[in-house]
């Protein structure tokens, strides 16, 4: 057998990588599209924007830049009230989801205590029930419950989209695998020195674990940020409707697709900022989330 | 000591006790309450007190009968046949009305043997349509997503230049909010002006013509399963890239070294090493293909003629828009049934891998 020369090696080495490069392109191509599509369009005028996609090249190159979109969409619904909403919920419920649950983990990693093994066995099993499962009856349950103030239901309001998601099961499970990998010798050496069970968590065990508080907290972001059933089903006023919900009613009266192309861009652009800012900390997380076994 | 111990024990339970309250609130009653609420009438707005009612729902929701038709006969014997030459069943309507037992059965499908039809009723048909489109999304898109998610991952895990470019390209749908991008795809779909039928039709020249997409009760769902793969790729991909970086270098050099090709490294060394990895990707895209609802609600409510709509979908249509709270709370249950079996499954499936090591 005859071994290939060189050159001809090198030729085929320098073509396998053109189209390595060339299935790359194409694949951003199809996830980028879309993307792109959007925030471009969005500045222009409707009329551009459909003459523009006759030739599919133009769809993707601003030209007739104009802010008129935003403005209007800034006229037509409240906006930044959407967005309040939005942020306020999804930044409320992981900061105490961070705390409660981060805390159960902590009780059951490193607390010796009797009930353990069973609480800890229910929260896994918890795990794989879907929100889908339960919205229902949870419904139910929310409508007849009182608030602080004489309230009789917790229908349209901001607690009925924040309390029941702040425990978490998957998170505690999260929390509780980082836990157990810290060495025990930290809890001893300040049990020594004097320090409570919670202090231990306080000031040794919540500084060691940035990574997963990072994690935990970037995957129930992305969730709530875009979570559409539950908030669909028990808000009706548009004083605490977050932005997913905002804009669907925007796209049921009189469709304006720039309107609507701006919307969505300002749904988006925050987050795709975030992403690209925090890209390690994103993927870290994802990957996180999939070592279970 | 003891003291000490007792101490420990109640830190424990006041550290747990807003997680167990949260959750047995929130996920366990729930789930006990839905149980009980589907063996009754209660609606979500009543006046009428709710009343236990055992099965009903659930009969309603799964049962099936099946009707035979005989084909119609001329006095002689001699079988009727229409233009086209197939034979002439009677119509369904009137035996259905004939009988107080049929009451609220509508046709779901009919199989045609020979001379005879059998005609399969429901009193709601659309559970077991929105099963059948759930069951047909999920056998799609599981080794669709799956396999472009591993391919991306297998792109990505190459030494090149650019390559975190790409890794974030691949990424960016994940933190698009589905409610929000689904109504941009709505406008990429459209029949006349949308962008995917132009980019189609630029690439095969005219080929494709005008495909209607969410308006065509043939190829809604798989529109629907395009955007799903778009969206949720990328999260994979981050999961398999993870499970890739697991295997150990030696175990390529070694196949190298055996004159492995590139194709026979993937066959004997990366995909045997990712068993685990793809075991849990299949089962968490099963599930959470089994809970899509978003992009259907947004999208095709359903429609058009049921051929979008879902298991999920169906639940909160019964139970929020129309209230039907004890019904919907049955299809739920059913749901929740399929979501645990595919956990379960996935459970033997890892513990048959221990067994062999």
């Amino acid at each position: 057998m005859m071994r290939p020369s060189r050159r001809s090696r090198l030729v085929r080495r320098v073509a396998f990588r053109a189209l390595d490069y060339a299935l790359l392109l194409l694949l951003a191509g199809f996830f980028l599209f879309p993307i792109v599509f959007m925030i471009v369009s969005s500045f222009k005028p409707e009329k551009v924007i459909f003459d523009d996609l006759k030739t599919i090249v133009w769809a993707f190159i601003p030209r007739d830049v104009t802010t008129d979109n935003y403005l209007r969409v800034f006229e037509r619904v409240p906006f930044w009230r959407y967005l309040f909403s939005s942020s306020f919920v999804t930044a409320t419920t992981v900061t105490l989801g961070l705390f409660v649950n981060s805390m159960i983990a902590y009780a059951l990693s490193r607390l010796r205590w009797r009930g353990r093994q069973f609480v800890l066995s229910v929260v896994i099993s918890l795990i794989i029930i879907p929100l889908e499962a339960i919205a229902v009856p949870l419904l139910m349950i929310v409508n007849g419950l009182p608030w602080f103030g004489g309230a009789t239901t917790w229908l349209d309001s901001y607690q009925v989209q924040i309390v029941p998601f702040i425990a978490e099961a998957f998170s505690i499970y999260l929390f509780y695998q980082f836990f157990i990998g810290i060495p025990k010798d930290f809890d001893e050496a300040a049990l020594i020195d004097g320090a409570s069970r919670f202090q231990i968590y306080l000031r040794i065990i919540v500084p060691l674990s940035r990574p997963v508080f990072a994690t935990v907290a970037i995957l129930q972001a992305l969730m709530l940020w875009s979570s559409y059933l539950w908030p669909l089903m028990v808000t009706r006023s548009q004083t605490v409707r977050p932005l997913t919900i905002g804009i669907t009613a925007f796209y049921v009266l009189d469709i304006r697709w720039g309107q609507i192309l701006a919307f969505a861009s300002m749904v988006t652009i925050p987050v795709l900022v975030l992403f690209i800012v925090f890209q390690r900390w994103f993927i870290r997380s994802v990957a996180a989330s999939g070592v279970k076994g | 000591m003891r003291r000490k111990d007792r101490g420990e024990a109640a830190t424990a339970w006041m550290m747990s006790l807003p997680a167990i309250l949260g959750l047995g609130l929130f996920v366990v009653l729930p789930l006990v309450m839905g149980f009980y609420w589907s063996l009754t009438d209660k609606r979500l707005i009543s006046s009428n007190p709710t009343q236990f009612v055992g099965l009903r729902n659930y009969r309603h929701l799964i049962g099936l009968r099946v009707i035979t038709l005989q084909a119609e006969r001329t006095e002689t014997g001699v079988q009727r046949r229409d233009a086209d030459g197939s034979a002439i069943f009677p119509p369904l309507r009137p035996i259905l009305r004939s009988d107080d037992s049929f009451l609220g059965y509508r046709e779901l499908t009919t199989v045609t043997v020979f001379d005879r039809r059998y005609v399969v009723v429901s009193r709601d048909p659309t559970f077991y349509r929105a099963l059948w489109n759930t069951t047909k999304f999920v056998l799609v898109i599981v080794p669709f997503q799956g396999g472009l998610a591993l391919l991306l991952a297998l792109l990505v895990n190459q030494r090149l230049r650019f390559i975190n470019f790409f890794r974030a390209a691949y990424f960016s749908p994940v933190v698009t909010s589905m409610a929000v991008i689904a109504i941009v795809w709505t406008f990429l779909y459209n029949p006349e002006f949308g962008l995917i039928n132009a980019i189609l039709n630029a690439i095969t020249f005219g080929l494709t013509g005008q495909i209607d997409w969410l308006i065509d009760p043939q190829t809604a769902l798989l529109a629907i399963i395009i955007l799903s793969a778009w969206q949720a790729a990328g999260f994979q991909m981050v999961i398999f890239l993870a499970g890739l970086q697991q295997i150990p270098d030696v175990l390529y050099e070694a196949s190298r070294i055996d004159g492995a090709n590139l194709l026979q490294q993937f066959r004997y060394v990366t995909w045997p090493q990712l068993r685990n990895t793809t075991i849990f990707v299949v089962v968490a895209t099963t599930i959470l293909a089994f809970r899509l609802f978003t992009q259907v609600d947004v999208m095709t409510k359903g429609g058009p003629l049921e051929s979008t709509v879902t298991v999920v979908y169906h639940a909160v249509d019964q139970g929020f828009r129309q209230q039907r709270i004890g019904y919907a709370s049955a299809i739920t249950m059913v749901f929740f049934v399929i979501v645990i079996s595919i956990a379960l499954t996935q459970r033997a499936f890892l513990r048959s891998e221990r067994e062999v090591d």
